[in-house]
């Protein structure tokens, strides 16, 4: 089976009201709120594509997008 | 299709505060529909009044915004005119089962194939704050501002009693549930109920001081526990989250079709 | 050719009436006196296919039958004074979103529980202004049942025409008495069908954007194409909106279509108007006594007329007025304390010469009762 691997986190900041949730709850801590107090990636290589954030989001504003790993 | 393609895109960033429950719920519902691969000409979304009923002009479906607490009567003549439509009728808690209760428990026992989706944050946040029959016995709320004594529904229990014959529950803290219950309950034959307990930060969250969405998100993860677990054996006072009625008993519409039969003098 | 003739309860020709305009949706809660209106309903429409749904109550009634317009069918609910008072903030849904539907108030004494089996007219106002909010409405009445049959047709043809509920405000004498009555051929009366729009599908709908003719063509939930309803201020394609100038034109629209229109939805039935120096003014089962005495005295020569209303809202002021120009007096016979003598009153040249003949307590107002008012309007002695 192909693997799924992160390509982006793909944040809509006109739709991210900055609740937080996605940062709190990121298992990975990957998400962090910047000075705008918008959803921002930050240490990207850590994500686990769990997409908790992407489910969670009350905004919508999150998508996760992935390529198929070819290893 | 992706979840965008069920959005009215053109609303959003949607009228709910920052950490509202109820775009995890509407998150989770689109991802259900989606999952399911049900047209959109194919949805009927009745809802009612309320911050929960702004969901449905969020949705690319024939959408009907109602009035306070009768979505479910709304819905009722349109599956019974047009049985093959999916209804699904997102509610709050105040508007499922303080104005609307009586609808709420009459579509439960006519097992009608509706989908009602009771989103609970225990609190009427369009108004303000005021305590709902969700908030609970000691709850804080603007209109009870020396403790409320009155005491809470339980939905499911409620549902189960009123002849629901799919009743579910989950929370926004889990979102991979809400889309589980959602698709199981759409696919139902029959009236289902979904009860998804729901943050409001705003208002719930600050007068009862448990904090902002992430620490209500904290409770409800930390409060709640899958149906007879362990968990819940150490400690009755958890609340369950899981399927407690999936049984197939006959369905409204197709009652109906008998009585034109038999009106038409069939067997 | 062989008639179809019956024999039937009032509120029985308003079932014929609603099946032979095509209804194929109903919904009732049981109330003295309109219950026979729903057990009618219940008997013929599955027979026909259609349905027919006892819901929770009279607030979830309205509700469904809303529901079910939006699907494209023509509907209807009945009820009575406490019901009608349960449904009003469904009816201003229906005005708001401009739904098609019919409600029949069998009226009873009220208020409150009243004189539930006994007549009165006292709902006349609460049809008008009922709900809360500036808005119009439509309210037809008649006084046999002939008539009974053919205000119902026009009732759906009126919602069909102006999206708007239409309210048949009969009454528990004309709803329970009995009386012949022949069901028009198919095609005799004609009927307004639903206008739907023919845009295709892809193509931009807008639900709430009328045509040149203030008409606006529906699309039915379920079709192809995807569009918002609501019971707030709303744009042309159904979305909420407070903006000033939305809010203003949508309030005018609301108005205008059924005001403007007024003369189209007057209905009147007139006899000896031509000469008469006194009228008077009368609907419903009021009405049959006041037509009696008209009859009686005409015989004996005196130049009495009436003017029965069948159209109550929009009040059919222009015609009252008319009608009543060269009267000495025009009395207003009716079951309330004066709620349509209010509107004549308004309506004529010389007010003071309008007086009312009622009777409010559970009884049918007979010639007699008339024939006594009128004596101590003509000053013939008290």
């Amino acid at each position: 089976m192909a693997k799924k691997k992160l390509k982006s986190h793909n944040i809509n900041r006109d739709w991210c009201k900055g609740c937080g949730i996605c940062v709190h709850f990121c298992p990975k801590k990957v998400l962090e709120l910047d000075a705008e107090e918008k959803a921002v990636a930050g240490d990207t290589e850590a994500c686990i594509v769990c997409r908790l954030c992407e489910l969670r989001c009350p905004d919508l504003a999150i998508e996760i997008e992935t390529e198929t790993e070819t290893e | 299709m992706a979840v965008k393609d069920f959005l009215r895109e053109r609303f959003f960033p949607h009228l709910w505060c920052p950490g509202c429950g109820h775009g995890t719920v509407l998150n989770g519902l689109v991802r259900a529909i989606e999952e399911l691969g049900i047209r959109k000409s194919d949805i009927v979304m009745v809802s009612g009044i309320g911050c929960s009923s702004r969901i449905s002009g969020y949705l690319d479906f024939h959408t009907l915004h109602t009035i306070h607490g009768r979505a479910l009567a709304f819905a009722t003549g349109v599956k019974m005119s047009r049985p093959k439509l999916n209804l699904i009728v997102p509610m709050g808690d105040g508007d499922a089962l303080a104005i609307g209760g009586n609808h709420f428990i009459h579509a439960c026992r006519r097992n009608i194939d509706i989908t009602a989706i009771v989103m609970n944050n225990r609190i009427y946040g369009m108004t303000g704050g005021q305590y709902s029959p969700l908030s609970g016995y000691g709850a804080a709320a603007t209109t009870a501002p020396y403790s409320n004594i009155d005491h809470t529904f339980d939905v499911v229990e409620l549902s189960k009693a009123a002849g629901a014959t799919f009743v579910a529950r989950t929370t926004s803290y889990h979102p991979k549930e809400i889309t589980k219950y959602i698709k199981k309950a759409i696919q139902h034959k029959g009236f289902s109920v979904v009860e998804i307990m729901s943050q409001c930060p705003t208002y719930f969250g600050r007068k009862n001081k448990i904090g902002g969405a992430v620490e209500m998100l904290e409770y409800m993860k930390d409060q709640t526990t899958p149906i007879d677990s362990k968990a819940k054996a150490e400690n009755p006072d958890l609340i369950e989250r899981g399927i407690f009625v999936e049984k197939e008993l006959p369905e409204y519409c197709e009652e109906y079709e008998k009585v034109i039969e038999r009106a038409k003098g069939g067997a | 050719m062989t008639e179809n003739i019956k024999f039937v309860q009032g509120n029985e020709a308003c079932v014929e009436g609603a099946l032979y305009a095509g209804l194929d949706f109903f919904a009732g809660y049981p109330i003295t006196p309109s219950t026979e209106v729903a057990e009618q309903m219940s008997v013929q429409l599955p027979k026909i296919g259609g349905s027919f749904l006892q819901m929770e109550d009279e607030i979830a009634s309205l509700c469904a039958i809303i529901g079910a317009s939006l699907t494209g069918h023509k509907v209807m609910t009945a009820t009575s004074g406490p019901g009608f008072s349960l449904m009003q903030e469904a009816l201003g849904y229906a005005v708001m979103a401009e739904i098609p539907c019919v409600i029949v108030n069998v009226q009873r004494g009220g208020p409150s529980t009243g004189n539930p089996t006994h007549v009165a007219q006292g709902d006349v106002n609460q049809a008008r202004w009922g709900t809360h909010g500036d808005h119009a409405i439509v309210a037809l009445t008649a006084s046999n049942h002939q008539d009974v049959f053919a205000v119902t047709v026009e009732a759906f043809n009126i919602a069909e025409t102006y999206r708007t509920p239409v309210i048949l405000l009969f009454d528990e004498v004309i709803g329970h008495m009995r009386e012949r009555l022949v069901i028009p051929e198919p095609g005799e009366i004609p009927l307004v069908e639903r206008l739907r729009t023919s845009v295709k599908e892809g193509v931009d709908y807008h639900p709430y954007l009328p045509r040149e003719d203030g008409r606006l063509p529906m699309s039915d939930f379920g079709s192809v194409h995807r569009y918002n309803v609501t019971g707030l201020y709303h744009d042309m394609w159904g979305f909420p909106s407070d903006n000033p100038k939305i809010v203003h034109g949508l309030s005018r629209h609301l108005m205008d279509k059924i005001e403007n229109n007024a003369h189209q939805i007057a209905m009147v039935k007139e006899y000896y108007l031509e000469d008469a120096e006194q009228i008077l003014i009368s609907y419903g089962a009021s009405a049959r006594s006041a037509l009696h005495v008209v009859v009686s005295r005409r015989n004996r020569g005196e130049q009495l007329g009436l003017l029965e209303l069948q159209t109550l809202w929009p009040f059919p002021a222009e015609i009252v007025r008319d009608r009543c120009r060269n009267a000495r007096s025009v009395t207003v016979v009716e079951m309330n304390k004066g709620q349509i003598l209010e509107q004549v009153k308004h309506a004529v040249e010389a007010p003071e010469r309008v007086f009312l003949a009622n009777r409010v307590d559970g009884v049918l107002i007979n010639p007699t009762d008339i024939r006594n008012f009128l004596r101590v309007i003509q000053g013939r002695g008290i």
